[in-house]
């Protein structure tokens, strides 16, 4: 039975199922080999349990949600970096990558990619070496040997390693040209460097001499021959049938502007750049995401309906708002609300002059004065019938 | 209790005008002083009976109540020249640079004004905050001459905390208060202003209202001194201040003199709202510590709001020791006489029971099912004493109120901090006992996350016949088995309990049909059928399980074959359940541990909570019972002993390690090392030796673990998940194992070496922190050292991550608390935007899914299977 029959079905008993039961629904019939009569007695079952384990109206779903995704805040690890995933990168896990999430960060500690290529690249290894040193930083030190300071006749002389220039797919000439654009005073002879200082051979100055020496020595071996802004370190990994580059810093814009990536694959870590590229509604699926692994691979199991809420209410007014002072909880419509959170002076002194008006709908107004929260049984009224 | 209940709607903010505070105060004052030398308030001073009393002998002046029933009643003192207010000082200085200084009027074209006008009016009307859009207005009014006036503006800056420049030229507070009073009403709504409420001269104060004494009291001293309260230390300074510059500026004093005053002035009334505002020294009392002064009442935890109105200290709560009492149910609390004799309930009196409240009065206060005081229809509370209470019995009527003791069968809010989910909080039965403790059920523990090493706990009692039945309904520690965090069980057994049903459950536990009864007498389980011959452990546990029970699952005990033998399996791991009979397998965490336990999973989900609490009481008693004591168990360093000849393998292992240790070390020097992708050669050694000596020391717990048998109480433990792992037998018996500081090896101390024992530059396993020794064994002097140091991070850890959790469960509840799911399914905030359209997109409840799902489909289609085979 596909998907659409199952829906069909289940329509005719006056019920919609989400996607997800659906086809999980169809799976199982075609596991079990299920009759029609059998899969009939299913879907009334499932719909029995749907009816029950359906939300009521009035739960305190977001104290809920709060309470699942902080509790186990407490049993988390504070180690920021821990070897998990790329065993070659370092990625900040635990509570203290949850509090990066949840506070919304525009610079997080660890930014990475994890870069996928489409059908018929991403086998090959040849290219994804290729686009890899694209990608990744490289400077002119990373292909130097015999780096050479020569103090007497104030010059520099290096070496480009041609093996390490092949094993990295590069090509001499365009690294050649690179360094000819960058400085002046250059000799180049195929893969022989001579730098000389720009600074005289004067004798009194030769003291500054050095000194200038150095910082173009630095200079040199700082020089940065290919890679994509803000992204440093790369490592190719080989996951099941493909090979995947992950990143140490992350750009998303600039890689998905590049041929043969998967675009739909392709990820960072940055809910922020996710945000600006791929807009809201990515970034509330970044922030599930990021989320629920984050709580995963510290063993911890959160059902994903409390993270999703987080994420929603940090995404509901179309950008990323952190979760405290400065967002959301900033942003609430009751003075007192707001007081009693932080900044309470703030918040009384401003209130005064703009005349605002708390209308007592919230949680905390509400316990404040003394009276029923407007939550669950208290949402409710119970009038005795005087009738009977 | 009685009359109508009336409900605020809502609360409006604003500023005092100075006609408001002259017009809501009883009294000026003038006198810098309190109280003169007989002990009465000085009149016109700040202690003026006209501003309320605290003394219940005196009457306030103004209201004629006695002390304790006058709320006070405010005062206040005129200023003799204006004075800036701290807290609106930055708004003014924002106000002042963008209003021209001869119209009044915002620097703005009129098509700008046109445009934020629409923008602001939209924002209010939704009730949304204009804070941002008030920013955006004070950037972009910064026109050099007004638009209006043509009037050249100069630039105007403010100097912490509250001097306005203009230029270089400093505005005095008057000239501050003319030029706020020239903005015209109609401009109100581009400087953040509602002209109902405010006007912004109003932030220049030209009159203080004095709160009254009942805000300030002061307290006597054993000595019989008086001590006056932060408050009214400060209102003294501005009163004194304010006097003195009066009198100067009537005797005409020179201008410095009179300038220097008001000054002083004004830092008394900037302290006085605010003692911590930047650029001003605090305000300091005699002893030299600063004073609390009006913004330091309300601010941070210990303010008024967090502590005061968000968080409100209660009556009828009790707080002692835990201990813990297997012979309980789940749902129930033993409660200390002395506790149940303090907190009360209070019962309405009808003619059906009044002839019991009756006896409650004839036990007094001080015998237990007593009572403590009645309230009569009209309000008055008597307490019960042992003269008056025949007399007080006799006119006891129906619509009388007996707040009587607590008893077996009420029920009470038991609560332990932290409060980090609403498990923290729940509903029990009351069993009145002997002693001084409150005693749990072990199976309660773990989502209070309490244990008995001295943990205290807080109870409260219900006092409205509503407040208990919905305590009764959702509140219950039944109710709360299944976790809404994850859709699994959170309660469920611990320790004990779970080797005690491994030792009942295993293979060769068989029992006489005469100990089987006594077990399940001891464990107050119904008596079954006798069988006439020997009963088998699972026999035994099979008459807890419901007759419909089937299911089949892999045990805690487990040891995750390559190839799973399932009915033959040699551990007997493999559960089989058929008919609600145990036919394979042990019971021990995952079968019904807390977080895990399968078979106690299913019996919720499918026979609801009332027969999961039956099931956990008697399955914990029966482990108990049946298992633990019947046995008997009990673990020492006995249990962690190796023979020699292991003994002998492990030190050739560790040996060997560290050999091997030595030769990566070796090759790292002589550059034979090999990088790892994307790492230094530094950092593949660390890893390399890391993962040599990690395994080494697991090698070493695999040898053990082949020389401990499996009667070992403290194997039984750490295989069954009932406490203690392997990991943790291994580092008592073979090897502690390598020590971490900041997740490596540790580095630190002296210069290019751990301690002074060892070479210069040595990297070896022992000198970066690598412990040879068993617990059991003993460590060295070197080895205890660094393992002293893995320790003390690992207490910094904990100390710091508490701190760092908590905040983010505090804001992360603030910023959710007001979400609710609605009638329609969705989920909105307190303004009704809606948050998510279906909740969950599903609309399922994870506390009453399975582990997030609807439900099982593969177990139905095996019911369906079931039902439609036996038709």
């Amino acid at each position: 039975m596909d998907v659409d029959q199952i829906r069909e079905l289940v329509k005719e008993k006056g019920k919609t199922f989400p996607i997800k039961l659906l086809t999980e629904i169809s799976e199982a019939s075609e596991r079990h080999n299920l009759t029609s009569g059998e899969l009939d007695v299913l879907i009334e079952k499932i719909i029995e349990s749907y009816n029950r384990a359906e939300v009521e109206p009035g739960e305190a779903v977001g104290t809920i949600a709060a309470q699942s995704v902080g509790e186990p805040g407490t049993q988390m690890t504070m180690r920021t970096f821990h070897y998990a995933g790329v065993a070659e990168l370092n990625v900040t896990l635990g509570l203290p990558r949850l509090i990066e999430v949840v506070d919304a960060r525009k610079k997080i500690s660890t930014p990475t990619m994890a870069i996928y290529f489409d059908e018929g690249f991403n086998s090959d290894e040849e290219y994804i070496h290729k686009v890899a040193n694209q990608i990744g930083k490289i400077t002119l030190n990373d292909i130097l040997k015999n780096f050479n300071v020569s103090y007497i006749d104030n010059t520099i002389t290096a070496e480009i390693d041609e093996k390490i220039v092949d094993d990295k797919r590069l090509e001499l000439e365009k690294i050649t040209n690179e360094i000819k654009k960058t400085f002046k005073q250059v000799t180049i002879n195929r893969n022989l460097l001579s730098f000389e200082s720009t600074f005289s051979k004067d004798e009194d100055k030769l003291k500054h001499g050095i000194r200038e020496l150095r910082l173009l020595a630095d200079k040199v071996r700082d020089l940065q021959i290919s890679g994509v802004k803000n992204i440093g370190k790369v490592v190719i990994r080989n996951e099941g049938s493909e090979w995947v580059v992950h990143t140490e810093g992350s750009n998303l814009g600039a890689i998905l502007k590049m041929d043969n990536v998967d675009k739909v694959r392709t990820t960072t870590n940055d809910i922020y750049e996710i945000e600006k590229v791929l807009g809201i509604e990515a970034a509330r699926n970044a922030i599930i995401q990021e989320l629920i692994t984050t709580m995963e691979e510290q063993g911890l199991a959160v059902d994903v309906r409390h993270v999703m809420l987080v994420a929603d209410m940090m995404t509901v007014d179309g950008i990323v708002k952190s979760i405290g002072r400065h967002g959301i909880s900033g942003e609430k419509s009751s003075v007192l609300a707001r007081a009693a959170f932080e900044e309470t002076g703030k918040h009384l002194l401003n209130a005064s002059i703009r005349g605002e008006v708390d209308h007592l709908t919230g949680i905390i107004e509400n316990v404040i004065i003394g009276q029923p929260i407007p939550l669950g049984t208290g949402s409710i009224g119970v009038v005795m019938n005087q009738d009977k | 209790m009685k009359g109508i209940i009336k409900k605020v709607s809502d609360i409006d903010f604003g500023l005092m005008s100075p006609e408001t505070i002259r017009k809501m105060s009883v009294t000026k004052i003038v006198t810098p002083d309190t109280y003169d030398e007989d002990g009465y308030p000085i009149e016109a001073g700040l202690m003026d009976s006209r501003l309320g009393v605290i003394d219940p002998g005196l009457k306030c002046r103004t209201c004629g109540a006695k002390g304790g029933d006058c709320q006070g009643h405010f005062g206040h003192i005129n200023f003799a020249r204006p004075i800036m207010h701290v807290g609106f000082a930055d708004t003014i200085h924002k106000i002042l640079r963008s209003t021209c200084k001869e119209c009044g009027k915002v620097l703005l074209t009129p098509s700008e004004k046109e445009h934020f006008k629409t923008i602001l009016e939209e924002h209010m009307r939704n009730g949304e905050d204009i804070s941002r859009i008030i920013k955006k207005i004070h950037l972009k009014a910064k026109n050099e001459t007004c638009p209006y006036c043509d009037v050249e503006q100069e630039d105007i800056k403010i100097d912490k905390p509250v001097s306005i420049v203009e230029g270089n030229y400093k505005l005095t507070s008057n000239e501050v208060r003319e030029r706020l009073e020239n903005i015209p009403e109609e401009e109100y709504i581009f400087i953040g202003i509602n002209k109902d409420v405010a006007r912004p001269e109003w932030m220049v104060l030209t009159v203080l209202p004095v709160p009254p004494v009942t805000v300030r009291p002061s307290i006597t001293l054993e000595t019989g001194e008086r001590s006056e309260d932060d408050l009214t230390h400060k209102l003294v300074d501005i009163l004194r201040i304010n006097q003195r510059l009066k009198e100067n500026m009537e005797a005409g004093a020179p201008q410095l003199i009179v300038e220097d005053l008001w000054e002083l002035l004004q830092y008394h009334v900037i302290t006085y709202f605010d003692n911590e505002a930047s650029g001003v020294p605090p305000a300091r009392h005699r002893s030299g510590r600063p004073l609390k002064t009006l913004a330091q009442r309300l601010k941070g935890k210990e303010g008024r709001f967090r502590s005061n109105l968000a968080g409100k200290r209660v009556n009828f709560s009790a707080r002692t020791v835990i201990s813990p009492d297997p012979n309980i149910s789940i749902n129930e609390l033993g409660v200390p006489e002395m506790i149940a004799k303090e907190v009360t309930v209070p019962i309405y009196v009808t003619k059906w029971n009044i002839d019991e409240m009756k006896k409650y009065i004839r036990n007094g206060s001080d015998n237990h099912p007593g009572a403590n005081y009645i309230i009569r229809p009209d309000g008055r509370k008597i307490r019960v004493y042992e003269e008056t209470k025949e007399t007080v019995m006799e006119n006891l009527e129906p619509g009388y109120v007996v707040e009587r003791h607590l008893k077996d069968g009420d029920i009470v809010l038991f609560n332990r901090q932290p409060s980090l989910h609403r498990m923290s909080m729940m509903a029990h039965e009351v069993r009145v006992l002997p002693y001084k403790t409150f005693r749990l059920h072990l199976c309660a523990c773990p989502p209070y996350n309490a244990d008995f090493d001295g943990d205290e706990m807080n109870m409260h009692v219900f006092q409205t016949a509503e407040s208990r039945s919905e305590a009764k309904t959702i509140m219950k520690v039944q109710e709360h088995i299944l976790s809404p965090r994850f859709g699994g069980p959170i309660i469920g057994a611990i320790h004990d309990h779970i080797s005690g049903a491994y030792l009942l459950t295993h293979r060769d536990a068989i029992f006489n049909e005469d100990d089987v009864f006594e077990i399940f007498k001891r464990s107050k389980m119904a008596l079954p059928e006798p069988k006439g011959r020997q009963w088998s452990g699972k026999e035994i546990f099979s008459e807890l399980l419901p007759d419909t029970l089937n299911m089949v699952y892999k045990a805690e005990i487990c040891r995750k074959c390559d190839e799973c033998q399932k009915e033959k399996c040699p551990y007997d791991a493999y559960v089989v359940i058929t008919d609600g009979n145990l036919n394979q397998g042990v019971v021990d965490e995952k079968g019904y541990g807390s977080f895990s336990g399968k078979i106690l999973d299913a019996i919720v989900k499918r026979y609801g909570p009332s027969a999961a609490r039956k099931f956990l009481d008697e399955s914990t008693k029966l482990a108990i019972y049946g298992g633990v004591m019947i046995r008997g168990f009990t673990t020492s360093t006995a249990d962690e002993e190796i023979p020699q000849e292991a003994q002998e393998r492990i030190d050739d292992l560790l040996t060997k390690a560290e050999v091997h240790v030595e030769q990566i070390i070796d090759a790292y020097n002589n550059d034979e090392l090999e990088a790892l992708p994307g790492r230094s050669l530094r950092e593949t050694l660390e890893m390399k030796i890391m993962q040599v000596l990690g395994e080494a020391r697991d090698n070493t717990g695999v040898i053990a673990e082949n020389y401990f048998d499996i009667g070992n109480s403290a194997v039984i433990m750490a295989l069954t998940g009932a406490r203690g792992s392997m990991l943790n037998l291994t580092q008592i018996a073979t090897c502690v194992g390598q020590q971490a500081v900041r997740g490596g090896r540790i580095e630190r101390g002296y210069k290019d070496r751990t301690l002074p024992h060892f070479p210069k530059g040595d990297v070896g396993a022992k000198a970066s922190g690598f412990v040879h020794s068993s617990y059991k064994s003993g460590l060295d002097p070197l080895e205890f050292f660094f393992h002293a140091m893995g320790g003390r991070e690992g207490l910094v850890d904990t100390a710091i991550r508490t701190a760092q959790s908590g905040y983010m469960q505090r804001r992360l509840v603030n910023a959710l608390q007001d979400l609710s799911v609605k009638d329609d399914g969705s989920v909105r905030d307190n303004r009704g935007g809606i948050v998510q359209f279906r909740y969950g997109e599903d609309g399922i409840d994870p506390a009453k899914s399975d582990y997030g799902r609807v439900a099982d489909i593969d177990r139905l289609i095996d019911e369906i299977r079931l039902e439609f085979g036996s038709k």
